[in-house]
């Protein structure tokens, strides 16, 4: 009797050099220097954090570069509970944050404030590694923890959400 | 059936390493100019559609990222193929057939250079008895030249012939890669990479995009002079399984060329996609061109070739020529998979 295939191995190994592009090197280069840098669409005016190639709603390329702030508004966010392999021990808080300045919100960890306190429109900011650590890597921002400011309000970041 | 015609066509350089830009950074500026070309609003564009492979990116979905280029707020009909761009104009042409709008976007984009697109093509063939030996790209179109070659009726020679007519018809296309070197003796001289093929009978490794505006009857007569009107398309495929093709000839083009009815009038240039010189001498067989059709005045794939985009400029490179008053009727032809697997064949007259 014939014996039954029921699968073969055929080990695919594939290496790429990946390119970041213009943009994305222009911000993770200024990341490297403790800046955060957008680029403004020529047509809508929006500024994008991180820079990217083209303005997605306009199809234009990006133009005038422009330099947000550090701190901002958390829009959204939400609690991780659900231990897998992360370097943060449970429960903490991933966000959506809008730089001042900035038209779209990143995505960042919050730290420094409990996580059942973390709330939208809560003021953020960003703290950074020590200047010898800084790299063209989002590791270089540590997290972001409450400024203490009062909470943004709500229209100042609804159409951001 | 609606007449459908391409009015404008934008291609970048083709390069060995786009090292600083991205897909969509490349594919931006190629974008808006053929829609500045076309002299049709972007936000007139009634369907957009692209041609690239996740495979080249190495990512998934990098079509999708691919669309911050175009422009898709507020939202836009979109669709991709994962197949060179002449299928998406394919799919573009179809969709302008439903009637309900006038224009389409064709893009299609393809960077080899992150990846090792020799090794990489193989995944393209029968996951089970054929990729698991890793057959290359070249080995693949070299068994199929072999093959051609012991039929009797061509040489070595012709190969070079082929890819001499390309590469000097190659320096008066700043688009192309490969321009020098086109004595014949010479490019016999040099030494095999898989016998029977020579390094001037394969092609170069490209990053490249490129893009095409279709519009249909009155739009397409309001915005353009002279458009490339597409009498005839059509797309057929052969068996994937080599073992069972006559690799010689190509009755996919055959058909696909019949269909689109290049043998109802004369041709005055015909773009062929044949990325390897002997795959040239084949399609001209299959699609019955005569001897004094200007065949690749381009360079052809040959002396450019970025994957997913060769084909999309085979279609734009003839339709310039009709556009640009220099030919009346012209052949375009696009293929996919391994030795001429799948082939697309289009035909273009600038008469109404």
């Amino acid at each position: 009797m014939t014996e039954r295939i029921v699968g073969i191995k055929t080990p695919i190994k594939l290496e790429y050099t990946y390119t970041p592009g213009l943009a994305s090197s222009r911000y993770l280069n200024g990341v490297a220097r403790g800046k955060l840098i957008g680029q403004r669409c020529p047509e809508c005016s929006k500024v994008y954090v991180p820079a990217r190639g083209c303005c997605p709603a306009c199809g234009v390329t990006l133009g005038e570069e422009v330099e947000v702030a550090q701190s901002g508004t958390i829009t959204t966010f939400c609690v991780v509970n659900l231990p897998f392999y992360q370097a943060i021990k449970p429960p903490y808080v991933c966000a959506s944050i809008l730089l001042d300045g900035a038209d779209m919100a990143l995505f960042h960890l919050i730290q420094e404030v409990p996580a059942e306190e973390v709330r939208m429109g809560m003021r953020v900011e960003a703290v950074w590694v020590e200047p010898g650590e800084l790299g063209p890597t989002m590791e270089s921002i540590r997290y972001f923890r409450p400024t203490g400011e009062p909470d943004a309000d709500y229209d100042s970041y609804k159409e951001h959400l | 059936m609606r007449d459908v015609a391409v009015v404008s066509f934008a291609q970048m350089p083709s390069v060995r390493r786009e090292a600083q830009r991205n897909e969509v950074e490349m594919i931006g500026p190629v974008v808006q100019s053929a829609i500045e070309r076309s002299g049709i609003g972007r936000k007139e564009i009634g369907f957009t559609v692209s041609g690239s492979s996740d495979y080249l990116a190495g990512q998934p979905f990098s079509f999708v990222m691919a669309l911050d280029a175009v422009g898709a707020w507020p939202p836009i009909r979109e669709s991709h193929v994962e197949m060179d761009g002449a299928w998406a104009l394919y799919e573009a042409w179809v969709r302008l057939q439903h009637g309900d709008i006038n224009s389409a976007l064709v893009y299609a984009f393809g960077k080899s250079s992150p990846g090792s697109v020799r090794d990489l093509m193989a995944l393209q063939l029968d996951p089970y008895c054929v990729a698991p030996l890793w057959p290359d790209a070249i080995s693949l179109a070299a068994l199929q030249a072999r093959a051609l070659l012991d039929r009797g009726d061509y040489s070595e020679r012709d190969f070079a012939e082929v890819a001499s007519r390309g590469r000097a018809a190659a320096r008066d296309n700043p688009n192309s890669q490969v321009t020098g070197g086109a004595d014949i003796d010479a490019l016999l001289g040099e030494p095999y990479v898989a016998s029977p093929l020579r390094r001037h009978a394969c092609p170069p490794i490209s990053d490249g995009a490129a893009a095409v505006v279709l519009a249909a009857e009155d739009t397409a007569r309001r915005v353009c002079e002279r458009p490339a009107w597409i009498r005839g398309i059509d797309h057929r495929i052969e068996p994937a399984a080599l073992g069972v093709r006559d690799l010689t000839s190509s009755p996919s083009a055959e058909l696909a060329a019949a269909n689109a009815g290049v043998a109802d009038g004369g041709v005055d240039v015909a773009e062929l996609h044949a990325p390897f010189a002997h795959q040239e001498l084949i399609l001209r067989d299959a699609l019955g061109l005569a001897d004094g059709v200007a065949i690749n005045p381009s360079g052809g794939a040959l002396t450019a070739n970025p994957l997913m985009v060769a084909g999309l400029i085979r279609i734009g490179e003839a339709a310039q020529r009709l556009i640009d008053g220099d030919a009346t009727r012209a052949a375009a032809h696009a293929t996919s998979g391994p030795c001429l697997q799948q082939n697309l064949v289009c035909v273009m007259e600038t008469k109404q």
